[in-house]
Order: C-alpha cells, then structure tokens, then sequence
C-alpha cells in the first residue's frame, strides 16, 4: 500500500474531510440563521431582492445538483463525444428560459409557476394540473440528491449512508424551513463557491500533470507530457479502439434522431422545470431577470466546460493504470474502492492480470480470443470518476477532502431549492389559491414551513430506502416538464388567443403520451427497450421531445374550437410583454 | 419616429423587434447545437484544430460558450430596445449598483 504514503498513518483524508465538510455546513447554518423569512413573500421570492449576479450564482448552485457534480463527468467519459448531449440539454436550456420565458415570468410577478398557469388560464384545473406535475417533478427529483448526500457521508467518513442522510436533512431543514428562499439563496451563494472551488482545483491539478497546461478546457486538447508528439485525444481514440470501444470522439452506438430528440427533451425540460424557473421571481426587475440568466448560465458553464476534460483524464488515466495490469500491483484506490463496490473486479480467464474490453463488440471477439481473453472483467460505477480522479491522480488528502465538501453542496443547495418548490406547491398553490383563500399571511407562511418540514422528512426517507428506479424516473423529470410547462407557458406568453381549453387539454395529452411511452418501456416490458422497438427509434429519454410537439398541436386545435379568453387575460397578457407601462 | 406614436402602437412596433432580435438569436442557438453538434458533426470531424477533432470540439466545448455569448447579446439588445420605444424600468427606488 506504499502507492499512497497517507493511507498507512491516522488516515488523513477523514480528518481533512470533516474539517472541511464542518466549515463549510457551519457556514450554511449561520447563514440560514441569519437570513430567516418573517414574510411570505421573503419565504417564496426572498421579497423579490436578490441582485442579479446572487441570482445567477444562486440558481448555478440550486442547478447543478449530485448528478452534475459526482456523475456527468464520469457518464461522459463512458460515452465519448455522445456525452455532449447531456452538455447541451443541461445549458441550451437557458438560452430558452433566458429568450423566452424569464423576462416575461418576472414582469408577471407572482410567486410559482402554477400560480402563473392558474392565472393566465384563469382556471384552477390548470393550476392544479400544474401544482401536481410541480410536486411530481420535484419529489422525483429530489429523491436522488438526499441519496447523494449520503453516499458521500458513507465513502469519505465512513459513517453509515442512513445517518448521511439524516445529518443532511437536519442542515436541509435548519435553513429551507427558517428562511424559505431567503436562506436557500444565500446558501445557494456559499455552497455555489465550495463546489465550483472543489471542482476545478483537481481538474487544474490533473491536466497540469497530464499535459503541463492547467488549464483543462485548453489542456485535454494538447500533447501528453509523457509522449510528446501524441495529443491526449488521439492517444485515448487509440487506446479506445484497441479495446474494442468506439473511437472517443466518434459516434457510439445513438443514432443521430435519438441524440437530437434527447438533448432537445433536456433542453426544454430545463427551461420547464418549476425550480429553476423560481428563481427569476426574486430578482427586483425584468431587466435583472435577463442578465441573471445570463449570469446563472456562466457560472454553470465554467463547471459544464470543465466536465469532458476530466472525463477525456478520468478515462485515459483508468486505461493506462488497469489494463492489463496484474490484480495484484492494482493501486490502491482501485482496493479501496472494490471494497464498497463500486469497482468489480472477475478474473475470468485466471491470468491474474485485469482485462477491460468491450466483450460486446462482435468485430472485436477474435483480437480478445486470440490475446487470450475471456470477457471484460473489470465493472467500472461511472460515479466514482470524479469522485475517485484526484486519488486516481495521486493528489494531496485536502483536495480529496474538498471534492466531498463539493459534492454535499451540490447535492444540498438543489435538494433545498426543490424542497421549496414542494412547500410553496402545498401552502401557496393548494391551501391558499385552491382550498382555503380566506387563510391570513401568517397561517400561509406556518403551512409553507410545516410543508417544506414534511418535505424534507419524506425527501430523507427517499433517500435512506431509494425506490429501486430512480434512474429511471429522472428521465420522466425532464420529460413531463418538458411536454407540460414548456409549451404552457411558452403559448401563454408569446399566444394571446390561447384559452384554458387549449392549455389544459395540451397539458394533458403531452403529459399522457410521454408518461405512457416511459412507463411502457421502462417499467412494463423493460426487454423491449431497445431502438428497434421505439417508435421512430427515440428513446423514453427523448419522447419528451415528441410530448412537447404533441401538446403543441392539442392545444392550438383545442383552442379554435373554444373561445378565445377573457378581455381581461389578454390585457394581461399585452402587460407582461412590455417591461413597463407606457 | 417623427411623431409620437400611441401607445398600443408604440407597444405593438416593440414587441415585432422583441420577436426579432429573439428568432435571429434561436436560429443561431439551433444551427449550433442541433446542425453543427449533432446532424454534421461528423463531417466536422474531418477539421482538425491542434489536439481538436473540430465537430467534437463545437459539441462540447464551443457550444457551451456560443449560449453564454447568446444571452448577453439578447441583454444588450434588450435594453436598448426598452430605451429606443421608452419602455425601459425606472429606478426610481435606487437599487442600482448590482
């Protein structure tokens, strides 16, 4: 174990670990004391005061979740140049949001987004309609980040994943529950700087080591140190074929509808999904909200343009390290992370060496056999390359240290905006605008906290038993937002004669169609999930995409054959198109 | 505009730039992601910038950077349009400074 000289002593990357995770959870609880919600309007909105640039780094934060920080790198360094789809879903999405929807949300000025469905349609089908995908959406959402929180807890210090879980509900709780939006934006500030911090000081780390350039948009495009003359690409499409995988920066095995149907079902699902779109509503001005997409959009980018460096490291430093190497000289982080299982190893042909191959390429079957392999036998959890890449890179214990501290931050401050979609969904959309109208601010602000606490006691509960699909309903996430709110809101803005009849039954029919053609595939008849058997060869990730079109087309039929609406919603509707009354 | 218009006019001439400067800005966000990323990006392939393959390069890499650029081009814009039709916000409540 002489690999790594910190393992043999008190091992020091636990100790950084809790010094640095303490700060920075000592950090969001004094900042969630210190901006509580006494209002409404502050617990929803933070009183419509952010300023733009807090906005930007706020919604960066509340955006990038456990999925972008622990698991986009690592998926796409499994998946080459096609990984660019999630890279553009997850970014394209706000040019939409910014052109589209922000500006004209924030001149409407209210507190959700079914508040503005419930009013531009002036019914409370729609409203309900929309509060329920809200909560669907969020909670499916939601369930994911708390079982982040805890894998984190359980791999860097060890304790068990149940008690991760719980210790991050008790922060969760002590800041979304006291300060609502207020304490969630400013702690989405703080936890903005831990993770984008935490991340790009490995990655300047390793594509110094791996290329002498550090910086890593630049260098995963420059020759490798150690063989000059060869550019890492080119390395890593060799090093890719000579297993048998698909060139690195070619097309694997998508076809290009599938991919275009996929990255446009997450671009769309961005600019749809109720926590994101929040966020516009606390800025003071329509102006603010267009800049602050602006900002929001470039501090995710910073982290987005980061990801395929480190995957393009992550992926050519895992070849060289393992294959072929003897299962006994492995490295020390490759024992360590067997151990929680994460790393399978099988020596399938008893040669005492590790072979990594893709055994499922037909063409590549008689160069295996005749090097006398039998099978890959190595099983590689695509989360744990940039959780696992400083100690693949042989970086010091305190930046190991500050990439838990990331991942928890990354993992909180989107759970925490969620939760608040969740609470403001029950206390604001349902009590006050559907059941109990008559309630006081004061009786609404209670039921909006003891919302948010059952919010977060069922989000934990999620996390501690994960429902076994929680892959899987991710894709449903961006699906359903995307073939509901998108074109509601999208027609309600830029489409005066669209009427509740139309954006209803729009809503619904998107809704139907894409939550049947998952549930089909996905859960009932799973075999069937393949290419030859989708229609018009689109995944269940990307039938949001026809989802969308397809309420489009039922609500502008819908609509001629209904009356168009009220005088009073299309003066409203010429109102928010215009920053300011003339 | 040599005289002043009415103000449903004044809105109605607004929001037709508004759609504008918005289609203009979407056709170059889809040539980007959809055409150069995606349908041709093989084609793009065949170009090499230094260590980069330039199809891979725009699909993740240059597309990221071309949607930041879009949406402070479309801020730009915006608010000189509010200021040519008078529609921009007061600041009558002095939060400036942000």
């Amino acid at each position: 174990m002489d690999f790594h000289p910190f393992l043999a002593e008190a091992d020091p990357v636990k100790t950084w670990t809790f010094i640095i995770v303490g700060l920075s959870f000592a950090l969001y609880i004094g900042i969630g004391w210190w901006a509580q919600a006494r209002t409404t309007s502050e617990f929803y909105v933070a009183g419509s005061q952010v300023s733009p640039l807090a906005n930007g780094m706020a919604t960066a934060a509340g955006w990038m979740s456990a999925a972008s920080f622990i698991a986009m790198a690592g998926m796409m360094s499994f998946m080459g140049r096609d990984g660019a789809m999630y890279l553009m879903g997850w970014t394209g999405g706000y040019v939409l949001l910014a052109l589209l929807l922000a500006p004209y949300l924030r001149k409407f000025g209210k507190y959700t987004v079914p508040d503005f469905v419930g009013e531009r349609y002036y019914s409370k089908a729609a409203r309900v309609v929309a509060l329920v995908c809200a909560i669907f959406v969020s909670f499916t959402y939601v369930a994911g980040q708390m079982r982040g929180v805890g894998v984190v807890f359980s791999r860097f210090l060890e304790v068990q994943v149940e008690w991760g879980v719980v210790i991050g509900m008790v922060i969760v709780f002590f800041y979304a529950v006291l300060g609502g939006q207020k304490g969630i934006t400013y702690t989405q500030v703080a936890q903005y700087c831990v993770l984008i911090f935490a991340y790009m000081v490995p990655a300047f780390f390793i594509s110094f080591m791996m290329t002498g350039n550090a910086i890593p948009q630049l260098g995963f495009g420059e020759e490798l140190k150690g063989e000059p003359g060869t550019y890492l690409l080119d390395k890593l499409d060799g090093l890719s074929t000579q297993l048998g995988f698909a060139q690195y920066t070619g097309r694997a095995d998508k076809s290009i509808i599938d991919v275009f149907c996929i990255t446009m079902a997450l671009m769309v699902g961005t600019a749809g999904l109720p926590h994101v779109i929040t966020r516009f509503f606390t800025v003071p001005k329509v102006r603010d909200a267009r800049i602050s997409a602006g900002w929001a959009l470039l501090f995710i980018v910073i982290l987005y343009a980061t990801a395929p460096a480190i995957a393009a490291f992550a992926r050519t430093n895992l070849i060289n390290t393992v294959s072929n190497t003897e299962y006994k000289e492995a490295p020390g982080w490759f024992k360590k992370w067997e151990e929680t299982g994460l790393i399978k190893f099988e020596d399938k042909n008893e040669d005492g060496k590790i072979q990594y191959y893709n055994d499922k390429n037909k063409e590549f079957a008689a160069t295996a056999k005749s090097n006398g392999w039998n099978g890959n036998e190595l099983t590689v959890d695509r989360d744990i390359m940039v959780l696992a890449n400083p100690e693949i890179a042989n970086l010091s214990p305190w930046v190991i240290a500050l990439v838990a501290a990331g991942g928890l931050a990354a993992a909180l401050s989107t759970a925490a905006g969620l939760l608040l979609v969740i609470s403001a969904s029950i206390s604001h959309d349902l009590m006050k605008n559907t059941l109990k109208p008559d309630i006081s601010e004061k009786t609404e602000l209670n039921y909006a906290r003891g919302a948010a606490a059952v919010a977060v006691v069922i989000a934990g509960v999620f996390g501690i038993y994960p429902p076994g699909f929680v892959a899987e309903v991710v894709a449903f996430a961006f699906g359903l937002a995307a073939s509901s709110f998108f074109p509601a809101i999208l027609l309600g803005i830029f489409y005066k004669r669209m009427n509740k009849e139309g954006a209803v039954a729009g809503m619904i029919a998107g809704i139907a169609f894409t939550t049947a053609y998952i549930i089909y595939f996905k859960f009932m008849n799973k075999p069937l999930d393949t290419p030859e058997h989708h229609w018009w060869g689109i995944s269940p990730q990307g039938i949001g995409t026809v989802g969308m079109l397809v309420n489009f087309a039922v609500s502008l039929v819908v609509c001629h054959l209904t009356d168009p609406p009220p005088a009073k919603v299309q003066d409203m509707v010429e109102d928010i198109r215009v920053p300011r009354a003339n | 505009m040599a005289d002043k218009p009415s103000p449903n006019d004044n809105r109605r001439a607004y929001w037709r730039e508004n759609l504008t400067i918005v289609s203009v800005l979407l056709t170059v966000w889809f040539v980007v992601s959809y055409l150069l990323s995606i349908v041709f990006v093989d084609d793009l392939n065949e170009t090499r910038i230094g260590g980069f393959r330039l199809g891979f390069w725009i699909a993740q890499q240059g597309s990221l950077f071309v949607f930041v650029a879009l949406i402070f081009i479309y801020v730009w814009l915006m608010n000189r349009l509010d200021r040519k039709y008078g529609l921009e916000e007061e600041d009558d409540d002095q939060k400036e400074g942000q």
